[in-house]
């Protein structure tokens, strides 16, 4: 029942009324509905990872933390190590954060910050969202078909000038760290522009008011105020591009090269934990399958701690700029 | 500049622990409201602060800014459970039941207990549903659009948007969308209202205006006003609570200082402190 001790002895001239037991009833459905959406998606990731556990624990047992140190992947010797894999994906998702984040997020101030009409805005977005319609398939197909032989040549002149710096110290010979991270960057360009455009968009017309009315020109309205403002948004939109980078697969596959390799040259063949899982998978046998299991564990763990990281990092722009504990 | 902040800190702290001398309600009280202490997270917003809310009487609430009246007032309608580091230590009898009790469900408090914010904050709708909000909200089943017409004119905002009520809420000027949401509270004549400085962004017209809307609804009702404007006070409020900062202890914990009919207030105050404030006011 409705515990309602005021109506006795309010103004009985006062339209208010408590809500009626269909609208506390409503509420607390809604309520449950809520708990239990948030329960299930808990649960269901509590359960992928058990399952992985349980499937990668014999190659656990075996190899131990020496998997994740170990530089060889040899099914017939029974030899895993997975470091060249966690090196190439960290490496690779990391040069593409740093391309994609920066068209990404230039993108987006180009789009919020009244520098196209807009009707033109309306186009250069839907453009950027077919970016992420495309397959991945498409853009490995693309990737050997256009941009690796483009980038042979680019490839041949930076190492024959600058060779002595580390990351052109090697020459691109087909498939490489550099397509694949370039490809990486163009997948990752619409996720960060995406949601940097919506934190651009969601500060309040009044703070860009104050920092025109201070007399600050175009560009330090953008870099001091709106930029800092936004930022617990493009960090979020960084973490996830940096998410999908991770896990992308399938132009990964095509386009690296799958030589476990470690090495700081754009134009050595890599590796990546994910392109490892998929290009090993069809053909293994029982051992190398649990071993597989264990290097999905060890992918996930990195996505977790970057996104855990990225969280931190966002939560602290959050106390600094927005006053949010 | 300093100058003046160094007279402010030092005439609005007491040392030690002062507590204002209770205030005897002449008349019937709605909302007794009895503050231990008040806290967002570690830090005491407001300590030991005794302020009944009379029937069918303006309170008013006077202070420098910082000293907690918008605080107090918010927890009187348990508008600050929405703050998660809130924690509320004290009272706030409304007729005969504590609305801290936990048996309480806030969402009833607020709807006999009005409010109307600092800042204009009508929703994304039009400015018909705006004010019909309240009444659908509370099930009102007589002549909707009658009720509506009246708090328009009431809040002063009929003649400017008689015209246009299927427009959006938000298209209205600043002091338009500040009337509006005050015709949004009044629409379902809550039995007592607080606004927290509801005409600080009001031109002097339109402030008179609410003004006269306040003397009139405490005919019915009680109001409860946070206001910086000391004529606005002395105009408006029967009783005036005057709430000080507490620096002593390192803090900035607000405080009654003094609470007593308006005119005894600003004439004969019981204080130094509130004379001192109030005089530095009006000079
Ligand atoms: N949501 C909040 N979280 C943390 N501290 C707050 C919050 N709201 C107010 N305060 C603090 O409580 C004190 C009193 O604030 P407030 O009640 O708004 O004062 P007033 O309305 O008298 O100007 C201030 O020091 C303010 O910083
Ligand atoms: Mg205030």
């Amino acid at each position: 029942m409705i515990f309602d001790p005021f109506k006795a002895s309010a103004s009985d001239k006062t339209l208010s009324m408590p809500p009626s037991q269909a609208d506390f009833l409503r509420d607390s459905a809604f309520r449950y509905l809520a708990y239990f959406g948030a329960l299930s998606i808990v649960l269901l990731v509590a359960y992928i990872v058990f399952e992985l556990g349980v499937q990668a624990l014999p190659a656990i047992q075996t190899h131990g933390f020496g998997f994740i140190t170990g530089t060889t992947w040899n099914a017939s010797e029974e030899e895993f190590g997975v470091l060249p894999e966690i090196w190439g994906t960290l490496y690779s998702s990391l040069i593409a954060l740093i391309i994609g984040g920066t068209f990404g997020v230039g993108i987006a101030i180009f789009l919020t910050q009244g520098f196209v009409h807009a009707k033109m805005e309306v186009t250069f977005r839907t453009i950027i969202e077919l970016l992420a319609a495309i397959p991945s398939v498409v853009y490995g197909l693309w990737g050997i078909y256009v941009l690796i032989p483009m980038l042979v040549p680019v490839a041949q002149w930076l190492h024959e000038t600058l060779g002595w710096f580390p990351l052109f110290s090697t020459e691109l010979g087909g498939p490489g760290l550099a397509p694949a991270a370039l490809v990486l960057a163009i997948m990752v360009l619409p996720t960060v522009a995406a949601i940097s455009t919506d934190a651009f968009r969601r500060i309040p017309y009044k703070v860009k008011e104050a920092a025109y009315g201070m007399g600050a020109t175009k560009w330090e309205v953008i870099l001091k105020v709106m930029l800092p403002t936004a930022s617990s948004g493009i960090l979020a939109g960084l973490v996830l591009g940096f998410g999908r980078a991770l896990g992308e697969t399938m132009a990964l596959a095509m386009l690296i090269g799958n030589v476990n390799n470690i090495s700081l040259s754009l134009f050595d063949p890599a590796n990546t934990l994910a392109s490892l899982l998929a290009s090993t998978f069809p053909e293994a046998g029982q051992i190398e399958i649990q071993a597989l299991m264990y290097a999905a564990l060890v992918l996930l763990a990195i996505t977790l701690v970057v996104n855990l990281l990225g969280l931190a990092v966002q939560q602290y722009t959050m106390r600094k700029f927005e006053g949010k504990k | 500049m300093s100058l003046i902040d160094d007279k402010v800190m030092d005439t609005l702290t007491h040392q030690g622990d002062f507590i204002a001398t209770p205030y005897e309600p002449k008349g019937p009280v709605v909302i007794d409201c009895d503050v231990k202490n008040i806290y967002y997270g570690d830090f005491r917003a407001v300590r030991d602060s005794r302020i009944p809310i009379e029937k069918n009487k303006v309170t008013g609430f006077i202070g420098p800014s910082g000293c907690g009246k918008s605080t107090v007032l918010r927890s009187m309608n348990r508008m600050n459970d929405l703050v998660e580091s809130f924690r509320f230590d004290g009272k706030v009898q409304y007729h005969d039941h504590d609305i801290y009790d936990k048996k309480v469900d806030p969402v009833i408090v607020r709807r006999y207990i009005g409010m109307v914010f600092q800042l204009p904050n009508p929703f994304s709708m039009s400015i018909y549903d705006n004010v019909a909000f309240g009444l659908r909200l509370n099930n009102y089943k007589g002549d909707e659009e009658e009720m509506v017409v009246k708090a328009l004119k009431r809040a002063a905002i009929w003649n400017d948007v008689k015209d246009k009520l299927k427009n959006s809420g938000l298209s209205l000027s600043g002091g338009q969308q500040q009337r509006l949401c005050i015709a949004r509270a009044i629409a379902t004549e809550p039995d007592v209202l607080l606004m927290d400085e509801p005409a600080s962004a009001l031109d002097p017209i339109a402030t008179r205006q609410i003004e006269e809307l306040m003397v009139e609804l405490k005919e019915d009702y009680t109001v409860a006003l946070v206001t910086h404007n000391m004529q606005q006070a002395t105009r408006v409020a029967d009783v005036t609570a005057f709430m000080g900062v507490d620096i002593s202890k390192g803090g900035r914990t607000g405080y009654l200082v003094e609470m007593n009919e308006t005119r005894k207030v600003f004439e004969d105050p019981e204080q130094e402190l509130t004379k001192e404030y109030v005089r530095g006011e009006f000079s």
